[in-house]
């Protein structure tokens, strides 16, 4: 029987935006009413269900309803209207360590938060030395939490919240906290949990880690479901809706920037200097940033930000690691970035141009996904992964 | 909606959150637990030089306890007082002051205010303790024949902070200024009660302008009813009044019905409030 850990019926979810918010007496009795306020529907009529040991995950742009969802999963809201209904033991990891009182020990605080989610204090002496292990947190344990590091706080939030045994495990975004160490423990932990049977239903932006965890996924716009279904199909209606929306309207192009200096257009030209819109694995190519210097800019940087269309870094190739930094640039031009060969294997990708200050850190213009383009199979043959580190075997055998 | 079933689940998260309540108030002092005992002392030492030696105010004889030390009469009405002011202060802020655990996790929370009491039942209890000891070395036995009946007095007055303490906790979600409010408001119900002075000095004396006996119109105040009964049952050694018993039980469980109900009403939205 396929019982379902987590059934949502036509939730609805209003908040109130005040233009003006009156917590005092005062203000109330001179306006004969506490608030001007009006509705807004952060989620409407969101029907799904998760079924047991099933990883959901739920996907959109900010502010599409999708974290207010978890909260309401989580009781921390409470709907208009619907039903929702979790079958199994709950634990959410909405912010790592939220329980926590600052001037209490760490053991303190395990106990304080084990009992937020559920476990009496017997379970949690049982689980304790586990869960100080996990965090690595060692002899801090008797430490106020204030004076922790944001990481151990964060890794000691996390180790109790995964220590429960959860049937139903409530994620938002907490994968993005925390160095690279601790977020593949966390990870692995979620491997763990979801092949033990538990159900997960996470919120991400993250489009690799719903594509490496989620079994399906919705896509929430505008508090509404627009798509439920299998997680490499939803994520990609969503990337390419995302695309289309830009090349539709140019001026809606997700761009930031001082904008002293600007990157006009880019293009991709195959061996011969022909404009293509494909590039082919293992054959020469160049990207060419066509810029326009609205004032002298001096010693800029371009940068060139590959991806995935699911969101997976790949490289990002820039003038200044080349030490190719003119000392001053103005008017129009164009910077080609030559490749030899083109290391990447088949697929579609994203590219992102940068144009920056010699530091990085003022950004002129960027423009997220400007271009979307095809790499075609060509003269490499490896298949898995995403590039390939141009190899040469050896096979030397003895005797 | 909050079931029994949920409530029943969380006794573990409740002693946690009081005995959080209890460790963070007096980490890092010094003298940690003794300041909850030093504050009632230092009231105790005001109120009986200001009453007792300059105002001359004595405790009404009876009882047969034949006891006549004002500081003790005090003591008896002032400490069950402070606990139910400290109990309901604690409440009024606990909301804003868990705002974080409100808005990240989920647990029932009327958990929040009824720890607060809690933690000062805890402190009342060590204190009351300690004054029963010290009645018993005035040869007062009479306090511990009639301790059944003060642990009911304890539960009532505790019945009665709780709902006030769901009540006005919620409400300051929405009005800040109920904290504020309140504060004036307890200080004004304490010299409404006669618990530094006692009855006696009422006596005789009418609203200014009527015929209505003062006393009668304290008698609508039911923590007249309260200082009055712990001081029957511990100062004095005798039964406390059928009816005094019942106006006051009648106002503890109709606070903790109307704190309930509006918590339950207003505590929906308390994760966007705050």
């Amino acid at each position: 029987m396929r019982e379902a850990a987590v059934e949502v019926e036509h939730v609805s979810k209003k908040f109130r935006l005040f233009k003006e918010k009156n917590n005092s007496l005062k203000a109330t009795i001179m306006r004969g009413r506490r608030v001007v306020a009006e509705d807004f529907w952060a989620v409407r009529d969101v029907s799904f269900e998760v079924a047991r040991g099933e990883a959901f995950g739920l996907i959109g742009e900010n502010g599409s309803g999708k974290s207010t969802m978890l909260k309401c999963l989580t009781r921390i809201y409470r709907p208009e209207s619907g039903r929702i209904a979790i079958n199994g033991k709950v634990s959410a990891l909405l912010e790592l360590g939220a329980g926590f009182h600052p001037e209490l020990t760490g053991r303190e605080n395990v106990f304080l938060n084990g009992a937020i989610l559920g476990l009496t204090q017997k379970e949690l002496r049982r689980r304790f030395d586990g869960i100080v292990e996990f965090a690595g947190i060692g002899k801090f344990i008797d430490e106020p939490v204030k004076n922790y590091s944001s990481g151990m706080y964060v890794r000691l939030g996390f180790s109790v919240a995964i220590n429960v045994d959860p049937e139903v495990l409530l994620v938002d975004e907490v994968l993005a906290v925390g160095d690279e160490n601790f977020q593949r423990r966390c990870n692995e932990q979620f491997a763990d949990l979801k092949a033990q049977g538990c159900t997960i239903v996470l919120v991400s932006h993250a489009m690799t880690s719903v594509q490496n965890m989620c079994d399906r996924v919705a896509w929430m716009e505008h508090g509404r479901v627009r798509e439920i279904g299998d997680t490499r199909d939803v994520i990609e209606h969503y990337t390419g809706s995302v695309q289309v929306g830009r090349e539709t309207d140019g001026s809606g192009h997700p761009r930031w920037g001082s904008g002293e200096g600007q990157v006009s257009r880019v293009e991709l030209l195959d061996e011969a200097g022909r404009r293509v819109d494909r590039l082919v694995s293992g054959a020469p190519a160049t990207i060419r940033i066509h810029y326009e210097m609205h004032e002298p800019v001096a010693q800029p940087v371009f940068a060139c930000y590959l991806a995935t269309i699911t969101g997976q870094p790949v490289s990002a190739p820039n003038t200044r690691a080349e030490g190719c930094v003119p000392d001053k640039l103005d008017g129009l031009g164009h910077v080609d970035l030559r490749l030899d060969e083109v290391r990447l294997l088949p697929g579609t990708y994203d590219l992102t141009p940068v144009l920056s200050d010699l530091t990085m850190m003022k950004v002129f213009d960027q423009r997220q996904n400007l271009l979307r383009f095809d790499v075609e199979r060509g003269s490499i043959h490896e298949e898995w992964g995403v590039t390939t580190l141009s190899p040469r075997w050896e096979i030397a055998p003895e005797g | 909606m909050t079931t029994l079933a949920e409530y029943r689940s969380s006794r573990e998260l409740y002693n946690n959150l009081t005995l959080r309540e209890l460790r963070s108030k007096y980490k890092r002092s010094f003298l940690g637990w003794a300041w909850s005992l030093l504050n009632p002392l230092a009231n105790t030492l005001v109120y009986t030089v200001l009453f007792g030696v300059l105002f001359h105010a004595h405790p009404p004889a009876g009882g047969p306890s034949h006891l006549q030390v004002y500081a003790l009469y005090l003591l008896c009405a002032l400490l069950p007082w402070n606990y139910f002011t400290i109990g309901v202060m604690g409440s009024v802020g606990s909301l804003i002051s868990n705002a974080n655990l409100i808005k990240k996790t989920y647990f029932p929370r009327e958990l929040l205010p009824a720890s607060s009491v809690g933690a000062a039942l805890v402190s009342h209890l060590i204190e009351m303790g300690l004054l029963l000891v010290v009645l018993l070395t005035f040869g007062d036995y009479w306090a511990i024949e009639w301790l059944p009946m003060t642990v009911v007095l304890v539960a009532l007055t505790t019945v009665f902070g709780l709902g006030l303490g769901l009540l006005f906790s919620v409400l300051n979600v929405y009005f800040r200024d109920i904290e504020h409010f309140l504060s004036i408001f307890f200080l004004l119900w304490l010299y409404a009660t006669p618990i530094v002075y006692p009855t006696t000095v009422l006596a005789g004396h009418h609203l200014p302008g009527t015929h209505i006996p003062a006393l009668q119109v304290l008698e609508i105040n039911p923590m007249t009813e309260m200082a009055s009964m712990f001081r029957d049952t511990m100062f004095y050694g005798r039964a406390p009044g059928g009816w005094a018993l019942l106006y006051f039980a009648a106002w503890a469980l109709g606070a903790l019905v109307v704190g309930l109900r509006v918590f339950e009403r207003m505590g929906a939205r308390l994760a966007e409030e705050l």
